[in-house]
């Protein structure tokens, strides 16, 4: 079984909600001052989406094993 | 992230707006050039003016920011100055189709080495909004507030026409393809355009009633479609969608290759 | 290179003179009367394994030397007038970027199409201030085919030395005619290329001098040179802070000026002589004329030259210098006047300085000079 570690570089995002609104999963979203967080990061599929349309190289998605 | 060595990391966060689509297109590049594993010193970045003619000074390579229009012939240049390295030229679609649309033509007609992006993003974004030769007919801009009555370029047939050896069209919103058309474009021989439709929120997003940078993205997806499914759509179907894929990919001999022969022919 | 005792042409002598300062990439458009300078150097080039392309216009031609010149190569283009006109935001582009190239710019009839195939001296101030905002600017004035070989291995030698454009300003008659021209490579002088850097620690491309003249890798060299003409950082990253742009301005016109001496040549002739006639290009060819015939016919006229061989940077002591004994200054040229007024901006409040002026393609003649200095000699 896989965990994925989502990692946003904070001083990079630009809060443009691109990747939340492409998260097959609804893994990410914005808070009231639009900042980014992670709503449940075990729903994350690991599909690498949310850093591909991410315009500020902002957001990384690391697959680890679980014995890792 | 990948392709994060070609990026100089001093120099991001980019000046570009939130939600702007320049930086994914750079994104794309950057892993093009990972996958294929092209040192970063192998490699220079020209571009021109414009936001996202803003790209070369982002990278870690060699970069050179020319002057409005003018990235062609200042790459021309430099390839046949240093044929062994990849000239990259990340252009928008007033510096490439505007200002530049000679040099674009006569790039095309040399076939000359290089790879081009042009990022589309129908307007022009540095100067605020105004209309550009991609501007679809009847779309708004600062300079044409009642509707463009003027029609935009096919890019495609363009430079198909001028005797471009790869064309490619595709979008923000299509990561995978977009990085496969770079790494053809960017290993191919002679000249390489892949055309990259992006979103300027800021203008063209708020002058043409588009809610959001994520909305203009899913535009893409619904009006896109590939070269393949286009052909199983009807006349009607298809005239209202925007074609992406490899429309040519030809061998012919290259400026570069054209001009060893010529050298190896006179210096006998 | 062997010994050369010949006629040539003016351009064929340029182009051999950018041959012997080690042309590596010519772009150009074709445009009258530059036009055979870039068909010599097509013949010439290819067989020395040197690029020799020419481009849709002479934007693209100026733009590409810029490109050329920042991947290392010594490059040259050549044009008249218009085409003068069209490459000069590419010009000052060079200037910000500190591009070393030259552009020979052989003058013809303006303005517009004008007189493309007659002579003229109107682009003299474009040649200063042609591109927008401050910057340097170097320009030379041949007045012989023997000088249109040797200048343009000086004007290499400038850019190279102040990493800058530098403008051979001739005309369409030093272009065309045919003259006799000596050449011993032995005598030519020795080349000068840029500085390069040797290590990538710390680099920054506008970051490291000498005299005020950056080291920078040539691009392609896998330093990681950032290049833009905005204004700029020592790392080449753009900034607007107003402290780093004016001490970039200021650097660039700096770097030339503070060697405004060793640039300004000059050739005097009579310096005692209470009339002197200042001139460059071709119209010190009449100049010389008419001092010959003078000197000929016993001296009756108490006249001397100052021909300038550079226009700018002008030095101006060096220049007051030459003049100081003069008592009337007159300043014959191929346009409404020009260089007159940088004459009259450094001698004129103490020497009275007039023009002979001339336009519509002709060239002035000595006997036209002579009535010119007869009238000033009369009234004084
Ligand atoms: C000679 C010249 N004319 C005009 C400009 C002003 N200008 C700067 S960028 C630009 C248009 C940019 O549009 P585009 O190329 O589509 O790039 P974008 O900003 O949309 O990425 C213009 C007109 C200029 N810099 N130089
Ligand atoms: S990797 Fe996929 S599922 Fe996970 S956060 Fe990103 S977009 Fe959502
Ligand atoms: S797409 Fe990138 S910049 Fe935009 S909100 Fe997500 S992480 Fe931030
Ligand atoms: S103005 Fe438009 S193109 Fe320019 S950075 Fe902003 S969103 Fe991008």
């Amino acid at each position: 079984m896989k965990k994925n570690k989502i990692k946003i570089h904070k001083l990079r995002c630009k809060s443009c909600g691109i990747c939340v609104s492409f998260c097959p999963k609804k893994v990410l979203a914005q808070d009231e001052s639009q900042r980014l967080y992670v709503l449940d990061p075990s729903e994350c599929i690991g599909c690498n989406i949310c850093s591909q349309v991410c315009p500020d190289f902002a957001i990384e998605v690391i697959q680890e094993n679980e014995e890792n | 992230m990948q392709g994060e060595q070609y990026l100089n990391p001093k120099r991001i966060p980019t000046i570009w707006c939130p939600g702007c689509g320049n930086g994914i297109v750079v994104h794309a590049m950057m892993t093009a050039l990972d996958k294929l594993s092209v040192p970063s010193e192998d490699v220079i970045f020209v571009s021109g003016i414009g936001c996202s003619s803003r790209t070369a000074t982002y990278a870690a390579c060699d970069n050179i920011h020319t002057l409005h229009g003018r990235a062609l012939p200042v790459a021309t240049a430099i390839k046949l100055v240093r044929p062994d390295k990849k000239v990259i030229v990340m252009s928008g679609d007033g510096d490439s189709l505007a200002i530049g649309g000679n040099h674009l033509i006569h790039a095309a007609r040399r076939n000359i080495d290089l790879t081009l992006i042009i990022f589309n993003n129908s307007i022009y974004g540095m100067t605020g909004g105004q209309v550009s030769p991609l501007t679809p007919s009847g779309k708004r801009g600062t300079t044409a507030p009642y509707g463009s009555i003027e029609e935009q370029f096919d890019t495609v047939k363009l430079l198909e026409g001028a005797g471009a050896s790869y064309i490619a069209r595709s979008g923000v919103s299509f990561f995978q393809p977009t990085v496969k058309y770079m790494k053809n474009a960017v290993s191919h021989n002679g000249f390489a355009v892949v055309e990259v439709i992006t979103q300027c929120p800021i203008y063209y997003g708020r002058m043409n009633k588009h809610k959001s940078p994520a909305e203009m993205m899913q535009w893409q997806k619904e009006n896109m479609v590939s070269l393949e499914k286009a052909e199983k759509m009807t006349e009607e179907e298809r005239s209202s969608k925007i074609l992406m894929g490899e429309f040519v990919c030809k061998e012919k001999p290259s400026y570069i290759e054209k001009r060893a022969s010529m050298f190896k022919e006179l210096c006998k | 290179m062997k010994k050369i005792k010949d006629i040539w042409q003016g351009a064929e002598a340029c182009a051999y003179g950018a041959m012997k300062a080690g042309l590596d990439f010519f772009a150009g458009y074709p445009i009258t009367p530059s036009t055979e300078i870039a068909e010599y150097l097509s013949a010439m080039m290819p067989k020395k394994g040197k690029t020799f392309i020419q481009m849709e216009d002479e934007i693209a031609s100026i733009v590409a030397l810029a490109g050329a010149s920042m991947a290392g190569a010594k490059a040259m283009t050549s044009t008249s007038g218009p085409g003068y006109s069209l490459m000069q935001e590419g010009i000052g582009y060079a200037c910000m970027v500190e591009a070393p190239l030259v552009v020979c710019n052989v003058m013809r009839g303006g303005p517009s199409t004008g007189l493309p195939t007659k002579v003229s001296q109107g682009d003299v101030m474009q040649s200063r201030w042609g591109t927008h905002g401050d910057h340097p600017a170097i320009a030379i004035s041949p007045s012989s085919v023997q000088e249109m070989y040797s200048m343009t291995i000086e004007a290499f030698n400038l850019a190279e030395q102040y990493r800058t454009p530098v403008t051979l300003l001739t005309d369409e008659t030093i272009t065309h005619m045919r003259e006799k021209i000596e050449i011993d490579p032995d005598k030519d002088p020795p080349l000068v290329r840029r500085l390069c850097p040797t290590c990538r620690e710390n680099y920054l491309p506008y970051g490291t001098f000498v005299d005020d003249v950056p080291v920078i890798a040539n691009l392609g060299d896998g330093y990681g040179t950032s290049v833009t003409g905005l204004s700029h950082h020592d790392d080449g990253f753009q900034t607007a802070d107003y402290s780093i742009s004016r001490a970039l301005i200021e650097r660039l016109s700096r770097k030339v000026e503070k060697h405004s001496k060793e640039i300004f040549d000059i050739e005097v002739w009579n310096e005692k002589a209470s009339i002197m006639l200042v001139c460059y290009g071709i119209t010190s060819r009449s100049v010389k004329a008419l001092l010959a015939r003078n000197k000929e016919c016993g001296g009756g006229l108490d006249i001397g030259m100052v021909r300038l061989k550079t226009l700018f940077p002008i030095h101006e002591e060096t220049l007051w210098n030459s003049l100081a004994h003069a008592k009337h200054i007159m300043v014959p040229e191929l346009n409404l006047g020009q260089i007159v007024h940088e004459v009259k901006r450094i001698v004129g409040h103490q020497i009275p300085v007039s023009l002979i002026s001339k336009t519509g393609g002709e060239l002035i003649n000595p006997d036209e000079l002579c009535e010119e200095v007869v009238k000033i000699n009369h009234a004084r």
